[in-house]
């Protein structure tokens, strides 16, 4: 993206915050040791020198782990996971994740060409180590805001100027303690599930946004370019809060594939909305999906759920998912408040032997409200895709509509693409419509393509842009761009 | 110049012994239509394939000459970039991609890899309504996902809609009249006469003698057991109509 180069440039002319919390020098070691106990969640606690009431919290967490058994029940099959083998604090590398761009995997490189990702942006998102001094220190994670055109820290200034706090939620905790007692855990609670559990014990960072009431954010946030050290990004927390009539636009992601010595990613993200506000999340999932033999990729065991907490509230979750090994997640929304409203627009390919199990869950509590959910899921390869969706409806909640359109498009036959839906409507004053279709992209298509004069690849690329149109339209421009290019890399030899 | 020009030409299905095309010899000049009239499994249907470079078939011995070209050892998209054009028997179904995009994006394609500039969208739409008036298409099915919902005669006037924007140099027509009723046969014949061009030359594959009442050919060939075995005038379709194939098969086998 030319826009990040510029960004590079104009971020550092500002003194942007750097990572001052969490390495105080009473702690010399880098790593927690290997294993998870409460020893463990003290040493990430006290070397992010947080306050107390945070300790407690993750050792409540912590706590309430040791209980809970890992949940089997999803269409993905994996080694069993050895909790106690996994580091689950490492301070951020002095160098990065590679010693210089030749050490980087070929194919990763390819990606990144293909992409049209300039060479100094794949070297910081690699983590590729820079030299020091007047470069970008590798130790520095910049939460930069911008949009695709304007200057960097004029954004900055009018995101200032309106109050917006947009910050690592390390930060959040350190100065805005009371927002994030306040809210953090409140949708996505300690005791959640498994790996949400597992989360609030030993999250290392994350995204916080605070929108105060009646404010328009006035540009997309986005955490494009957090140069995060690898190691930490494994349990990501974040947690967006919009008062009321607030609104804001984030973007979460980066097309550009990345490596990381961790296999379990088990986020967690919070959104709440108050009345009249409006949350859009954008995601753009391209984690190292694995070798040719499906080895080495990324768990990406996510929690995400948005709250409509407020009357006439709005959250719309927008998803591109083409990387990780396993992708099991169901970004929801609890539609709470009178009329509040919850969108899930999905587009999840999977290639070679990846295996996605995600969907989403439309709760409705209030009166009045209303959720639509459009998923597309790509099978290529030997892939496994499975939409997995809950639409309810409880017994108070009265004129209640949803809207689902579920399709699977298979290429080639190897591949398998399965639906899931439940539905539930605990009273009789709803409307729940749901429609489904399974199409396959077959040798027959593509020779039809071809001999009408475009080459396969182009043809692949024809018919999934169409299958996938609905759910484009709905990510900002930039982001649909990529999306759409990710989409055709990802799909490469995805035939034949 | 011969722009189609076949030799000896061997062919079988991929992971099988049993051969196909048993030696077969075809040559068609520019502007030229041939017919090729056989009975089921002679091998008509397996030689518009080979020619279009389906994949599931090995030539065993024998050449193709296209424009001078080896045919054989070009992909699918080359062949077509070069202007051989297949109407499908069958024509399949593409879900999600409208059929203005696709004739756009084949169009373009094609100018594309033969270097010339691609067509503006006002310059397209004007062709587009002009062919698929003539053919009697609506822009409506034009919109629909490609032969999406189509019956089986719109299908075959999708198939001459294209041919009509790609103006290949040569046009295989792979049992166009099948499936066709009186009426759809004429528009989809008088759509095909239509294209006749000094430059461009026709394979018209059919059983039937009907559609070369039609669509008039210069040559007629008989193609019994993977061969040509015999060539003659238009006089020749009227002939096979009377006494059938038996006496080809016999002697082909």
């Amino acid at each position: 993206m030319p826009a990040v180069r510029e960004t590079v440039e104009q971020v550092r002319e500002i003194d942007v915050d750097r990572y001052k919390y969490g390495f105080s020098t009473d702690i010399e070691t880098e790593r927690a040791p290997k294993g998870l106990d409460e020893d463990t969640v003290r040493f990430i606690s006290a070397k992010k020198n947080e306050p107390e009431w945070m300790l407690e919290w993750r050792l409540a967490a912590f706590r309430r782990w040791l209980t809970l058994k890992e949940p089997t029940w999803a269409r993905v099959a994996y080694p069993k996971i050895d909790f106690q083998d996994i580091y689950y604090y490492a301070a951020p590398k002095a160098g990065g994740t590679y010693k210089t761009i030749d050490d980087v995997p070929p194919e990763i490189l390819e990606t990144y060409e293909k992409l049209g990702i300039p060479l100094k942006e794949r070297e910081i998102l690699l983590g590729v180590e820079q030299p020091s001094g007047p470069d970008l220190p590798s130790k520095v994670a910049v939460d930069a805001v911008f949009d695709s055109v304007s200057v960097a820290a004029a954004s900055l200034e009018k995101k200032e100027k309106a109050g917006v706090l947009f910050m690592s939620i390390s930060e959040a905790i350190q100065k805005h303690p009371e927002i994030v007692k306040k809210y953090l855990g409140s949708v996505v609670p300690i005791t959640d599930n498994f790996y949400a559990t597992l989360n609030s014990a030993v999250f290392s960072d994350g995204s916080f946004v605070y929108v105060p009431k009646g404010v328009r954010c006035p540009m997309e946030l986005s955490t494009y370019f957090r140069i995060n050290e690898r190691n930490t990004g494994q349990f990501e927390r974040t947690l967006i809060i919009a008062e009321e009539g607030a609104y804001v636009s984030y973007l979460e992601g980066c097309t550009a594939p990345t490596r990381d010595e961790n296999q379990l990613h088990a986020a967690v993200v919070e959104l709440v909305a108050l009345d009249d506000a409006e949350i859009k999340y954008s995601t753009v999932q391209n984690w190292y999906p694995g070798d040719k033999d499906g080895k080495g990729g990324v768990y990406n065991f996510v929690t995400k759920r948005g709250d409509c907490r407020g009357k006439r509230s709005k959250i719309s979750w927008t998803q591109v998912e083409t990387g990780s090994a396993i992708t099991w997640k169901y970004p929801s929304c609890v539609l709470r408040g009178d009329d509040s409203v919850g969108e899930f627009f999905s587009i999840a390919v999977s290639n070679g032997h990846q295996q996605i199990d995600s969907g989403t869950k439309m709760t409705h509590l209030g009166k009045n409200t209303r959720s639509r959910i459009v998923s597309k899921g790509i099978a290529a390869g030997q892939s496994s895709n499975t939409y997995r969706g809950l639409v309810s409806a409880h017994r108070k909640a009265k004129n209640v509509r949803n809207h689902t359109v579920c399709d699977s498009l298979l290429i080639g036959d190897k591949c398998g693409a399965h639906t899931i839906p439940y539905i539930e409507a605990k009273n009789s004053d709803v409307v729940f419509e749901h429609e489904a279709t399974t199409s396959k992209i077959g040798d027959d298509q593509l020779f039809y393509c071809q001999q009408r004069g475009i080459g396969e690849e182009e043809a692949v690329a024809l018919i999934v842009n169409g299958f996938v149109r609905d759910v484009i339209q709905q990510l900002p421009m930039e982001f649909a761009v990529e999306a759409q290019k990710l989409i055709g890399v990802s799909l490469e030899g995805s035939v034949g | 110049m011969v722009l189609l020009e076949i030799k000896n030409l061997h062919v079988k299905v991929e992971d099988e012994d049993r051969e196909i095309l048993r030696g077969l010899d075809l040559a068609i000049e520019p502007g030229a239509v041939h017919a090729i009239m056989g009975p089921n499994g002679s091998g008509k249907s397996t030689l518009a394939h080979v020619l279009a470079g389906r994949e599931g078939y090995e030539v065993t011995d024998g050449e193709v000459r296209f424009a001078g070209k080896d045919l054989l050892e070009l992909e699918p998209d080359e062949r077509a970039v070069m202007g051989v054009f297949l109407a499908f028997q069958y024509p399949v179904e593409i879900p999600g991609v409208a059929g203005m995009t696709f004739l756009k994006t084949a169009l373009n394609a094609q100018r594309k890899a033969r270097g010339e500039e691609e067509l503006t969208t006002p310059d397209f739409m004007r062709m587009v309504k002009e062919a698929s008036d003539r053919l009697q298409m609506t822009p409506e099915m034009l919109r629909r996902p490609v032969n999406t919902g189509f019956s089986g005669g719109e299908k075959k006037r999708n198939e001459i809609l294209q041919m009509a924007m790609l103006e290949p140099k040569l046009a295989i027509l792979d049992e166009t009249d099948s499936g066709l009723d009186i009426d759809a046969l004429r528009i989809v014949a008088d759509g095909v006469n239509a294209l006749r061009a000094p430059d461009r030359a026709m394979l018209v594959i059919t059983h039937y003698q009907r559609l070369l009442n039609h669509i008039v050919p210069d040559v007629v060939h008989v193609m019994a057991s993977g061969r040509i075995v015999r060539s003659g005038g238009k006089e020749l379709a009227l002939e096979l109509e009377e006494r059938g194939y038996a006496e080809y098969e016999e002697n082909a086998a």
